[in-house]
């Protein structure tokens, strides 16, 4: 089963809750900066605990870096693992006084570019130009994967704000495309009572991310 | 393009955090540019052993040689603070303009002094001491600008010829500011463009082998 949501009507730019969005938005890297520094302090002093939730953390930053520069598919696996090798072999490099997020950004930047500039070394043979240039780049473009990260984000929020039997509603049946009669043996709910569970969650997530900052449904 | 880490992350990160060591963050950019300097002044101790110091002072009486040689210190101390501070990730490439006023005050100075000198008949007696300035300037040049990489490689240089440069012209200005006490006091036109071909070769020979080096860093 699908979930369907209705377009979202369009918002004034400098509304209220986009606004507060910012805000959250810039309260959140703040929060991240500050954790990711604290990591790599204690990393530089030896926590290996510290340093293996900070590589990981740092995963999605490296990788939306690397996306920027205009790489893909495996050359982005490539470019972050060689941007952890170098924060590894670099992290006497980094300065405590001094913020994590543009020191670790701009490794990932100069990996990525050496990784793009191996590439157009790499010899390219063309046999039939026309089909060539026709071609279509089937693969999705830069920026794509982190929308659908943040869609997918916000659209969990949403659910996690139903209340119990709406979010138990939509998970087993729309998200995890159950049928109604494994959930309703699975749950002890009847099947009249999780339908109008269900269209009651749709409902309110409808209202919920048609009305979120930038009115994306 | 094809993958050329073909483990997943998990495991990188893994390895990474089994080879950390606790590590020391690296001084501050102006603790290292003096470190640097204090090699150069060891250096030029050991030289004031054998140099002619008793026509030195009558030498920096002259003004433009005075501010030559002044232009060719601050050059030195400038372009070893901006090698050390591009040499650290996240830090603008920008600094690389730093040595530039004091270098415009060596190049100016020196070419008033030779200037005065093509209007001194005199000056022709010393115009063979040429080939003796390209000697002294690459023998001093060379150990400072080994020092200076083997310092930059602790660091992460993200632009390893634009660093290694820096390192040139630091290296190529403190040998010019060294070669104060052996130069005779009428720089004729051949001086000067033996000195300027020499710094150019010593910046480019730094920007091109040294930057590999760093590169491997």
């Amino acid at each position: 089963m699908l979930l369907t949501l209705a377009p979202a009507p369009h918002f004034p730019i400098r509304s209220k809750a986009l606004e507060s969005s910012a805000q959250g938005r810039g309260g959140a890297a703040m929060a991240l900066e500050e954790k990711l520094a604290a990591a790599m302090r204690a990393a530089q002093g030896g926590d290996g605990t510290a340093y293996g939730a900070l590589l990981r953390d740092c995963l999605p930053v490296i990788a939306a870096s690397v996306r920027a520069q205009g790489l893909r598919g495996e050359a982005v696996d490539d470019a972050v693992q060689d941007t952890l090798i170098t924060l590894h072999r670099a992290r006497a490099s980094y300065d405590p006084a001094r913020p994590f997020l543009p020191w670790l950004r701009a490794i990932a930047q100069r990996r990525a570019i050496d990784a793009l500039r191996r590439a157009g070394r790499r010899p390219r043979e063309v046999h039939d130009p026309v089909a060539y240039e026709a071609e279509i780049d089937d693969r999705p473009p830069p920026g794509q994967g982190l929308e659908a990260r943040e869609r997918a984000a916000e659209l969990a929020r949403a659910v996690a704000a139903l209340p119990a039997g709406q979010r138990q509603a939509v998970e087993e049946l729309a998200l995890r495309e159950r049928s109604l009669d494994e959930v309703s043996a699975a749950t002890g709910r009847s099947k009249v009572a999780l339908k109008v569970n269900l269209h009651r969650a749709i409902k309110a997530l409808r209202a919920s991310l048609a009305g979120g900052p930038d009115g994306r449904a | 393009m094809a993958a050329r880490h073909t483990r997943p992350v998990d495991d990188l990160v893994g390895d990474l955090v089994q080879d950390l060591r606790p590590i020391r963050p690296l001084l501050p950019a102006g603790a290292r540019a003096l470190t640097w300097l204090a090699a150069a002044a060891l250096i030029g101790l050991a030289l004031a052993c054998i140099a002619e110091t008793a026509d030195l002072r009558q030498r920096l009486a002259t003004p433009d040689l005075r501010m030559a040689a002044l232009g060719a210190l601050l050059t030195a101390g400038t372009a070893a603070y901006a090698a050390f501070v591009t040499s650290v990730p996240g830090r603008p490439a920008a600094w690389a303009l730093l040595p530039l006023p004091a270098a415009t005050l060596w190049i100016g100075a020196s070419g008033l002094g030779c200037l005065r000198a093509a209007l001194d008949p005199a000056a022709e007696a010393h115009a063979q001491t040429g080939l003796g300035c390209f000697g002294f300037l690459t023998a001093v040049s060379l150990p400072l600008s080994v020092l200076l990489v083997v310092m930059l490689r602790r660091a992460c240089p993200l632009r390893p010829n634009l660093t290694a440069a820096l390192g040139g012209l630091a290296a190529a200005a403190a040998a010019a500011t060294l070669l104060v006490p052996f130069h005779p006091e009428e720089a004729t036109a051949t001086d000067i463009a033996i000195h300027g071909a020499t710094v150019l070769a010593v910046i480019a020979l730094n920007g091109l082998a040294g930057g590999r080096l760093l590169a491997r860093g």
